[in-house]
């Protein structure tokens, strides 16, 4: 299988270890989300996978190396108070190729990440007059614009609308399918995660309880291990999970 | 999702290069407008003193060059003015770049190329040499700046190494660069403690800083640092423009933020060491120079760098104007000038319509 292969990756800070060894397949062209409770050790994990957390371990792409150009990723959202435009932002997604003069081609490509996320109108303005959700999307374009063989998103619906969030694991599916690459999603919306992902990782604690399809992943007895609430998985009309949370577990 | 512009996106594209190319026009605009205020207020300032040169005498003294066949008019202009109007230009800029510098790694408003520590510990090795100088066989016009200069690149060794034992984060910058301030700031309290009063008053005059220290020499040397200086803040110019997204943005995009921290910081004690040494401590132009850069020049720093560099040499060659004015026969030190004057520029940026400047 194509994709991304971690093997006993482990994260520390400090002297603590937050990500005990995991090993796990991320598939290409296809969304994987990281799902689990608060402290669990998405972030570190996606941290650890992008490099910019020490880690331990072994990440390989293909059977390769993973190289620092390949991936895309974006931490948990914090408001953004630079005054550059929306357009600027997106182009430093290109970083490493821009010269002194921005090219026809850098403006091509960011205007075409603007465009696919419908952010073109607000591509003129400050990105510190945007609301929370607006500054995440064009933060998410920003990360698209770099054409990544590995897409790490940590918690990108967090500020969006139920519409927005519907529309942007919409295009990240599509994204993954059309250029096959891998795209690892933190998520708290279990009903999400289940709709839009084709695999899942489960951590609790810094360990990876369970890996598989949703419907191997997500059942009653993983998540009151898990998050300590009794559920119930139901269906929509259309097939999709939906998991209800019934109470705490005592 | 990103393909390349077509399809859908064939009309959006254009629209959007087109805003983008027309922004930067302006941009270069303002810069040109800059640099001919900036010509302008160097052109008053060239007239303006207690001989009096009218606009013509001084341009033709300049077209003339050093050895003209005016002889009173080439000494007023080329030994006199020119080094001083020059070197106000040039520590003006270098005080600008060096203040933009600071408020981005530091990603702080209120940072200036002094917040370290670095003005304090140029002060202290000018009074150092000022007190004991007459042991030392060196000519004190060359001793005290090469006094200060060392000792503002010593203030920066010390925070240096601080950043690169504990990380270089904004955090542990500002800690370590507040703890040299105060070291220096003590060290030189003491040193004027000690000494006779006029000596003391040597070191006070020394502190107001002023333009009427400046030299050929010190013209030269200055440029030479900007000269050393400016390929690596322009090589660096897109990473500290991702800098201003925050320190987790710039990582995540990339940016080795730490060492693009200690390499600008590096920069800063370099252009300030140059600007103080010869000078003395000139405040409000590295505090302002920026603000009022970012306000014209949006925050990409290919154009609000230079910006910065043209608003510090306006502001400090108006102030030597300025200092000329203020009491005719005598020169007020300009770097009094400059705090007076900053004050209302800084309000004026506060107070700005939108407001956004300094939020």
């Amino acid at each position: 299988m194509s994709g991304l292969e971690l093997r006993a990756l482990t994260v520390a800070r400090g002297r603590r270890t937050v990500v005990e060894p995991v090993s796990a397949l991320v598939p290409s062209g296809a969304v994987t989300a990281l799902v689990g409770p608060n402290g669990a050790g998405k972030s570190s994990l996606l941290g650890a996978v992008a490099g910019v957390l020490p880690s331990g371990g072994t990440v390989t792409l293909d059977g390769g190396p993973l190289r620092a150009a390949e991936v895309a990723y974006m931490p948990q959202a914090t408001a953004v108070g630079a005054g550059l435009t929306v357009l600027e932002v997106v182009l430093l997604g290109r970083l490493e190729r821009l010269g002194w003069r921005v090219t026809a081609d850098d403006l091509a490509e960011a205007a075409a990440a603007l465009d696919r996320l419908d952010l073109s109108p607000l591509s003129q303005t400050r990105i510190d007059r945007l609301s929370g959700g607006q500054q995440q999307l064009v933060l998410l374009a920003q990360r698209l614009v770099r054409r990544p063989r590995v897409l790490l998103l940590d918690e990108p619906t967090s500020a969006l609308d139920l519409h927005r969030q519907l529309r942007i694991l919409d295009r990240l599916t599509a994204f993954a399918r059309e250029t096959d690459a891998v795209v690892l999603v933190a998520l708290h919306d279990l009903s999400l995660a289940a709709r839009y992902a084709a695999r899942l990782l489960l951590l609790k604690d810094g360990v990876l309880r369970a890996a598989g399809t949703p419907g191997e992943v997500l059942t009653p007895a993983a998540i009151r291990d898990a998050y300590g609430v009794e559920t119930e998985i139901l269906r929509t009309s259309a097939g999709h999970p939906v998991i209800a949370p019934l109470a705490p577990s005592t | 999702m990103t393909g390349p512009a077509a399809g859908p996106v064939a009309g959006v594209v254009p629209a959007m290069e087109g805003a983008y190319r027309r922004g930067e026009r302006r941009r270069v605009f303002m810069l040109g407008a800059a640099g001919l205020v900036l010509a302008a207020t160097a052109l008053v300032d060239l007239t303006t003193g207690p001989s009096s040169l009218s606009v013509e005498e001084a341009l033709t003294a300049l077209a003339a060059g050093p050895a003209g066949p005016d002889r009173l008019a080439a000494t007023i202009l080329w030994q006199l003015r020119l080094p001083t109007t020059v070197m106000g230009g040039l520590v003006g800029a270098a005080l600008g770049v060096a203040g933009l510098q600071m408020q981005t790694i530091l990603d702080n408003p209120l940072a200036s190329p002094f917040t370290l520590g670095f003005s304090a510990a140029a002060g202290f090795g000018a009074a150092l040499a000022i007190m004991f100088g007459a042991a030392v066989p060196v000519a004190g016009w060359l001793l005290t700046p090469a006094a200060a200069f060392a000792m503002t690149l010593a203030a920066c060794g010390l925070v240096y190494l601080v950043a690169r034992l504990r990380g270089a984060s904004a955090h542990v910058l500002v800690l370590g660069g507040i703890a040299v301030l105060f070291l220096f700031q003590a060290l030189q309290s003491l040193l004027q403690y000690m000494a006779a009063p006029e000596v003391l008053q040597q070191i006070v005059f020394w502190l107001f800083g002023s333009l009427t220290k400046a030299s050929w020499t010190s013209v030269a040397v200055l440029a030479v640092i900007m000269a050393a200086v400016a390929p690596v803040l322009a090589r660096d110019v897109w990473r500290l423009t991702a800098l201003r997204l925050g320190e987790r943005q710039a990582r995540s995009l990339g940016v080795a933020t730490a060492a693009l921290r200690r390499r600008s910081f590096v920069c800063v004690a370099l252009l300030t060491a140059g600007a103080v040494a010869f000078v003395g401590t000139i405040g409000f132009v590295g505090l302002a120079a920026p603000h009022a850069a970012r306000a014209l020049a949006g925050e990409d720093l290919r154009v609000a760098m230079p910006m910065a560099a043209l608003i510090g040499a306006i502001v400090l060659v108006g102030a030597s104007v300025l200092s000329k004015l203020v009491s005719p026969g005598a020169v007020v030190p300009v770097g009094i000038v400059t705090a007076i004057i900053g004050v209302p520029i800084l309000f004026a940026l506060i107070f700005r319509r939108d407001g956004a400047v300094v939020e």
